[in-house]
């Protein structure tokens, strides 16, 4: 009788959680995996078509570039997002002044709403007065077209993201940096080890754990980018900056046609999880 | 260590005229204190020092500077090659244009009414639903705590689609409950808000109940008043997300007099001039900007919170 007492108070504490995550949460998973094979127009129920939505999305002539352009974007979105704030951080905790101006300053992007970030890059890559073609004149460097030429395009799409994104990644790895115990280094530097040995054998594995986790994390942050093709460039030009969540977007949101989109989304959402369940598996090694 | 240090600057080949001064060490990192009171590693952290601030206020800082002189300048200024570096005449007409232009203060007014509904309601049900899986333990708990992190697993935008058609077939478009209602699915609320729960001894609840408190009296008397800290960033975080969230707003708040202001700023920017766009966005930023700066520590403290015990 208690104990009944006691699941009546707790799932009543828990219904509304329940109802949210229900209808919020894991009913779209499903939804998904139905609408890939649904004919979904908003105003008729569904129909179910088989094949015909997975057949539409592959034969999108922006397909494999779209592919190609996010393994691409996320290759050099890690590059830049991923070991520029490690090193920004292995620099940030040597430093023993103006510790937290600097911690100020590199999380200030990540406070602004995107849109501001976005816009006000949109203006700096303008190809005329735009900021960073007088900055190239002034040091008598011959201007770009940023977004305008399909081969800096996606370049300056990675530079927005790494921008506004890159100070939470810092501030992530400078707390990760401080947990190392100091006996550590001490020892490492009794043994003869210099700067780089003591990077390489100390704080790396000591970071490892959490340097894994963020790989996983901006890998599947990086592979759903929507607000910078959405707002700068369009997926142009010539799809060189079309991406699959762009994509993604534009069959469902431009065409209509939610269910190439949702089958789309299948695709991205197994890939992902690909990812993440061999990320997992390597996170266990490493543990063992 | 403080010992070394002493001697490192005593036994330096030339003492110079004025001794320099040591640079301080708390705490021991890669470089060891003594090299880097050395003569040559003073001289690189003094130089890698300026180096940092420089670099990091130039990237950083330089571009919203940007953003607010831009505002500040004339159509013409703005236009103008090479760029001026101050404006020649600072004027605030582009802030007031923008702000009639965007209907800025219909935006604010917007974002923040759903941020502050996404936040009561969201704490609300969080909260409570943290409580009934750390303290209450009913059956099945600890299925439901894995299907609700579960969803962690799976990125907003690969299920944006089937969320999107979901609130369509509800009919919450332009209805703030179908912004309110997918926040306070947040399996990262629970995981942080359980965890802290899980942290206060049974004892306390215990005394609570000998006293004849029942569990509602127990979450607002006992675990609530400890559980500030926690309450405090996860009450950041929700708000801050829901003030930048752009996707889900584009979709379901549709009609101009609903907008965001992220999304109003995105529909209008193509229509009105660059000094105006600055305009509207220095105005936008300036809500978070201020959150910033007050709430600074929880900030931090909440970013590395849910990462590093993991």
């Amino acid at each position: 009788m208690r104990v009944l007492r006691r699941n009546l108070t707790a799932y009543g504490f828990l219904c509304a959680a329940l109802a949210c995550f229900a209808v919020f949460a894991w009913y779209p998973m499903i939804r998904e995996f139905a609408l890939s094979f649904q004919k979904t127009t908003l105003v008729n129920p569904p129909t179910w078509v088989g094949l015909d939505n997975f057949l539409t999305v592959v034969q999108n002539p922006a397909f494999g570039k779209a592919w190609l352009n996010t393994v691409e974007f996320t290759a050099l979105a890690l590059l830049c997002g991923y070991a520029v704030p490690f090193v920004m951080a292995l620099v940030l905790n040597e430093l023993r002044h103006a510790r937290a101006y600097l911690r100020f300053v590199v999380y200030l992007p990540v406070m602004l709403p995107p849109i501001v970030a976005v816009l006000l890059f949109r203006w700096f890559f303008d190809p005329g007065p735009g900021l960073f073609n007088q900055l190239l004149g002034f040091f008598h460097l011959p201007a770009l077209a940023w977004l305008d030429s399909s081969s800096t395009a996606l370049i300056s799409l990675v530079i927005v993201a790494t921008w506004m994104n890159m100070g939470s990644a810092t501030l992530i790895y400078l707390a990760a940096l401080q947990n190392i115990p100091p006996e550590l280094y001490e020892a490492a530097e009794l043994d003869g080890a210099g700067i780089f040995k003591r990077i390489r054998h100390v704080t790396i594995p000591q970071t490892r754990l959490i340097l894994l986790l963020m790989l996983m994390l901006q890998v599947v942050a990086t592979m759903q980018v929507f607000i910078e093709p959405y707002m700068l460039t369009g997926g142009g030009p010539e799809d060189a900056t079309m991406t699959v969540a762009f994509q993604m977007y534009q069959f469902a949101f431009t065409l209509q046609d939610y269910g190439a989109g949702g089958a789309l989304g299948m695709m991205l959402m197994i890939v992902l999880l690909v990812f993440a369940a061999f990320q997992l598996r390597l996170t266990r090694e490493d543990k063992a | 260590m403080i010992s070394v240090g002493a001697r490192a600057s005593t036994t330096g080949t030339r003492r110079e005229k004025r001794a320099p001064k040591r640079i301080e060490v708390r705490f021991r990192t890669i470089v060891s204190p003594h090299q880097l009171n050395s003569r040559w590693g003073r001289r690189i952290y003094w130089t890698v020092l300026i180096a940092v601030v420089t670099g990091s206020t130039l990237v950083f800082v330089f571009p919203l500077y940007w953003m607010i002189t831009g505002a500040m300048k004339t159509g013409e200024e703005i236009a103008q090659m090479p760029p001026t570096l101050f404006p020649a005449h600072p004027t605030f007409d582009a802030f007031i244009e923008a702000w009639d232009l965007f209907d800025i203060g219909v935006l604010l007014k917007n974002t923040a009414f759903y941020a502050l509904g996404a936040w009561l309601f969201s704490m609300a049900v969080d909260v409570a639903a943290a409580y009934a899986l750390s303290k209450l333990r009913p059956m099945f708990g600890n299925v439901v705590l894995g299907a609700m992190l579960a969803t962690l697993m799976i990125p907003p935008m690969v299920v944006i689609i089937p969320l999107y058609v979901t609130i369509v077939d509800l009919h919450l478009l332009n209805n703030a409950w179908g912004l309110w209602f997918p926040a306070a699915a947040n399996g990262f609320n629970i995981f942080l808000l359980k965890r802290f729960f899980d942290s206060i001894p049974r004892e306390l609840v215990e005394a609570a109940q000998i006293d004849g408190a029942g569990p509602l009296r127990v979450l607002w008397s006992v675990i609530l008043p400890i559980s500030r800290p926690i309450l405090g960033v996860v009450s950041i975080f929700t708000i801050v997300t829901a003030f930048k969230d752009f996707l889900l707003p584009l979709l379901v708040m549709t009609d101009s007099e609903n907008m965001t202001v992220s999304v109003g700023l995105s529909q209008t920017a193509g229509a009105v001039s660059q000094n105006q766009i600055m305009g509207g966005l220095v105005i936008s930023s300036i809500p978070m900007i201020i959150v910033f700066f007050i709430f600074q520590r929880h900030i931090m403290a909440g970013l590395t919170a849910g990462s590093i015990k993991g």
